[in-house]
């Protein structure tokens, strides 16, 4: 709010008038609500609920499935399956980690030093999603492409000699291993981190960098101090908005990665819809549903900002 | 030295334009490939310069009715999803009511909820319900998923929206309906735009939970999906320029079209 | 204050709110009211922010349902009507205009909802009684404050209601502006005639333009008056000091004689008109005795000789004096209150007076007020008036 608020009372607790208005129509917020509310529990969180009751099911395709409480299947898929977890983990945690130091620059860059530019570079980030993502991906098998431009000058700036040596490569190629999967997920949810971050940045008020800087505060720890943390709840929405559908993504890993790449996501996938096991594919999804879950919930009561939404 | 001073004070622009080029390259090699004439079946490998697939970008079968099919699906679940999410969001900063903490979550969880749950879960109660998998049942789960993000977007515009001005309203004679549509719905139309574009977008490119609830039907992504495991048409290339353009070519004059009005009313 | 019988119906303009509260949860915003406007007065609700004087107009907009009471306006009781219904309108703090809307649609916003087709000669007219026919296309975020302050008092007054509100109409605008406009609101509202309940935080704001004055604290009603009666007349601590300053000197009645009241403090004796004390005086009990800065001469102790008889005095030693133009304000330590503030007028300047110098103090008894002892002597004067800018 822009205005400038009066004295505190000197007695009064909260002053009345910063509350919401009580309306007179007491239904009205439970009519709006209704229908999409409605929609999202029927379509939504009863499918999940279901969802949780298959997976301790047993049975066969043919015979049908019956609720036995058999959790054997969570310790079984977790047996099997827990190296593509870790690499779903691993790949989704670099993929956020990059996505943030790459745009949070261009988020800065609109937000503070665009000036009349600013609308142009905001459509150039959001229209490639009119470009339909997977084209955008099976793009990148041509950029990456063996003996390629990119592959050749990173060869000959032995970049791939260090990256094969930490695994993420193998020989002089790139496509088909863990960096092109990793480069295929920064690239697809790069719009998820920067849009959250440029809604926040853009509130801050461009007077307190002048404010600090005034304030003895050289630029670097007027980012530190000030920009940074004001930005923090763009920076939460961002890495959450981009770690989570990372971390059940399954194509880049299918169009740019190989078997050694497969992530939970392609697990779930081809039991599904290839395997038909659906116990396993759902203690699967559960897991991976849980283990998300407890990974926003730490992470949003450690940074402090509840509402997200 | 004035060169690292220049570099100093301009290293957030570099950076920034770095990944501004790291976000576009895919769609500049996108469109030169669009003009590319592959030796076999996959558009991977640069050979020589053609126009052939511009000519005639329906060229390859079931690739048009596919797109139309998503923009199809992509249109009305927009519509539905901002429809009900506008609603909600109102609700949410509006008015106080129980339960608000439920109705966050439910809002949040499916965007903090991996997709192909999601597609897997939405899939499981079609099968069960019997449902036949098609356009509907689509439909329904790209209203589901593009309904958050609606509310998203509404919310953070009608909060920022001094509920003064609705009570200028009411008190300058306009009942609660004529302040709604004279008052609050223009000003908050910037923030529902920005919510249906985010939709139509959402809706258009998605893939996983489509290619769980789609039966036989396909559309544009999943088309796109097929013919990266049998081979890719250089049409699809034509599309997704195309596609790119367009909808550039619509913001800027949407955007001209504004400023013109705002200077002719100066 | 003037009540109307429920009798009359022709002219019965008078805004009236009889019992009216609100509260939030625990907290009361508004204790019980009751309170009358006369019809075609500038009437102000004054009080530093928190006290209630917002939501006390907010209930007569009908933009806040009272907890009890009723709001009638005339004979009309609109308790149950909503804003949109009562011929009342507002100019919100801060102004609220459309923003998407040009000058002229905001003008023209409650004709048309009225359903009124031709609105174009009267919107000019409005636009050019507050000078604005100029600036009809622009949008509001082109205009200046003062010119966006006067498009919402054009936006209010076009539908002739029978009370304009104002909610700190000038609270955005700087000093100079701030004065130009109090003279302007003044101007439009007897070429106009219509009542306007007018908040605000400012004293000197709500002295200036209203015939009437309402002093609010935490949610009650101090005291209600002209503002000269307000300022020679306080009847409450709060008020002495929220409407320019007081001294207080903590005194003992020590006996009464006819229409006076004599008073001992520090040794001294003081005298009280009966007429001026708002608490009962017992011999022997406590009674607070009050008197303005500028009430007060200053003579130098050497001097002493030369004070006329009949002068109430105080005897002290400046602490601190500051030149200010038309007059010089001194504190002046004494026995029975270590920083009595005294305004003296440039007539005469008296070199001798300056710090550290011992002084009397003398006013006319007739200036005293009394006030009842039992009540905080600085209620209301540590509310550090912020100014709005």
């Amino acid at each position: 709010m822009a205005t400038v608020t009066e004295a505190p009372p000197t007695r009064a607790p909260v002053a009345p008038e910063k509350k919401p208005p009580r309306k007179r129509g007491r239904w009205t917020p439970y009519l709006l609500l209704l229908p999409g509310l409605l929609w999202l529990v029927v379509f939504f969180a009863l499918p999940v609920i279901y969802q949780a009751s298959t997976s301790v099911q047993t049975g066969s395709l043919e015979e049908g499935y019956k609720v036995t409480w058999h959790f054997a299947t969570y310790w079984d898929a977790l047996s099997e399956y827990w190296p593509q977890f870790v690499r779903s983990v691993l790949y989704a945690a670099s993929a956020t980690v990059l996505c943030l130091l790459l745009g949070y620059p261009l988020a800065y860059l609109i937000a503070f030093r665009a000036g009349r530019w600013r609308n142009l570079i905001m459509i150039l980030v959001i229209a490639p999603f009119f470009t339909s993502f997977l084209i955008r991906t099976l793009a990148w098998k041509t950029i990456l492409a063996d003996g390629g431009p990119v592959v050749g000058a990173l060869d000959a700036l032995h970049v791939l000699d260090v990256t094969a040596f930490l695994g993420w490569t193998a020989g002089d190629r790139v496509l088909a291993t863990p960096l092109a999967v990793v480069c295929g997920l920064t690239y697809n949810f790069l719009p998820f981190m920067i849009l959250p971050l440029y809604t926040s940045l853009e509130r801050i008020d461009p007077r307190l960098h002048e404010a600090a800087g005034d304030l003895y505060a050289k630029p670097s720890t007027t980012f530190r101090k000030v920009t940074f943390p004001l930005s923090m709840p763009g920076v939460v929405s961002g890495t959450l908005l981009t770690f989570i559908p990372a971390s059940g993504d399954y194509i880049n890993s299918d169009l740019l990665g190989s078997t050694d790449t497969r992530m939970v996501g392609n697990v779930i996938q081809s039991q599904f819809l290839r395997i038909l096991d659906y116990p396993t594919a759902a203690a699967l999804s559960f897991i991976l549903m849980a283990a998300i879950l407890a990974v926003v919930t730490v992470y949003i009561r450690k940074s402090g900002t509840e509402d997200l939404v | 030295m004035a060169f690292v001073n220049w570099f100093k004070r301009n290293v957030v622009v570099i950076a920034g334009l770095l990944t501004l080029a790291y976000l576009l390259l895919p769609n500049v090699v996108v469109t030169v490939f669009s003009f590319n004439r592959p030796k076999g079946r996959f558009n991977y490998e640069w050979q020589q310069f053609s126009a052939d697939a511009w000519k005639d970008p329906c060229g390859v079968s079931g690739l048009c009715e596919s797109l139309g099919l998503s923009l199809q699906l992509a249109f009305w679940a927009t519509l539905g999803a901002t429809l009900l999410g506008t609603m909600i969001a109102f609700a949410l900063v509006r008015y106080r009511f129980r339960a608000r903490g439920a109705v966050n979550s439910l809002i949040f969880l499916p965007m903090a909820m991996p997709e192909v749950v999601m597609a897997a879960s939405l899939l499981t109660l079609f099968l069960n319900m019997g449902a036949e998998l098609g356009f509907w049942t689509i439909l329904i789960a790209h209203i589901m998923f593009c309904l958050s993000f609606v509310v998203v977007g509404v919310k953070a515009r009608v909060m920022s929206m001094d509920p003064r001005l609705e009570q200028a309203a009411q008190d300058l004679y306009a009942g609660p309906v004529q302040t709604f549509l004279r008052v609050t719905l223009p000003i908050a139309a910037p923030g529902i735009a920005a919510g249906a574009l985010l939709a139509f977008a959402l809706s258009f490119d998605d893939f996983i939970i489509t290619n769980f609830n789609a039966g036989s039907t396909v559309t544009f992504p999943m088309f796109v999906w097929g013919s990266a495991q049998r081979g890719t048409p250089v049409q699809i290339n034509v599309i997704g320029t195309a596609m790119f353009v367009v909808a550039v070519a619509l913001v800027l004059v949407s955007m001209a079209v504004g400023n013109r009005r705002k200077r002719q009313k100066a | 204050m003037k009540t109307t019988e429920e009798t009359t119906t022709a002219g019965g303009g008078d805004v009236r709110l009889t019992g009216i509260s609100k509260t939030y949860g625990d907290f009361t915003a508004v204790h019980p009211l009751d309170l009358t406007v006369p019809e075609g007065s500038f009437f102000a609700l004054l009080g530093a922010s928190g006290c209630g004087k917002t939501t006390t107009l907010r209930m007569i907009a009908g933009l806040e349902e009272p907890t009890a009471g009723t709001v009638h306006l005339g004979d009309q009781d609109v308790t149950a009507l909503p804003p949109y219904k009562r011929p009342v309108n507002t100019v919100f703090q801060s102004y609220a205009l459309f923003p998407h809307l040009d000058i002229y649609e905001n003008v023209a916003f409650g004709l048309r909802r009225r359903g009124i087709k031709s609105v174009k000669k009267q919107v000019e007219e409005m636009l050019e009684l507050v000078q604005l026919g100029e600036q009809a296309r622009k949008k509001p975020h082109q205009l200046s404050g003062g010119q966006q302050q006067r498009v919402a008092v054009a936006r209010a007054l076009i539908n002739h209601p029978k009370v304009l509100l104002l909610d700190e109409p000038l609270g955005a605008l700087d000093l100079k502006l701030r004065r130009q406009m109090q003279l302007e609101l003044k101007r439009i509202q007897t070429e106009v005639g219509i009542t306007f309940v007018h908040v605000t935080h400012d004293q000197e704001e709500a002295m200036t333009m209203a015939d009437c004055v309402a002093v609010m604290n935490a949610g009650r009603v101090e005291q209600l008056g002209t503002p000269a009666d307000l300022y020679e007349n306080p009847r409450t601590t709060f008020v002495a000091n929220f409407l320019g300053t007081s001294n207080f000197i903590e005194a003992e009645v020590d006996s009464t004689s006819g229409d006076d009241i004599v008073l001992k403090a520090g040794g001294g004796k003081l005298v009280l008109h009966r007429a001026r004390a708002s608490a009962p005086a017992t011999t022997g009990g406590k009674i607070l005795a009050g008197v303005r800065p500028e009430k007060i001469s200053l003579t130098h102790a050497d001097d002493a000789g030369e004070i006329p008889e009949g002068r109430n005095r105080i005897t002290g030693r400046i602490t601190e004096s500051s030149f200010i133009g038309v007059s010089t304000q001194f504190v002046v330590d004494s026995p029975v209150c270590s920083d009595f503030e005294v305004y003296v007028q440039n007539i005469d300047r008296d070199p001798r007076l300056a710090p550290g110098a011992e002084v009397v103090l003398h006013w006319n008894p007739a200036h005293t007020f009394g006030l009842d002892a039992a009540q905080d002597i600085d209620a209301g004067a540590e509310t550090v008036e912020e100014e709005v800018a």
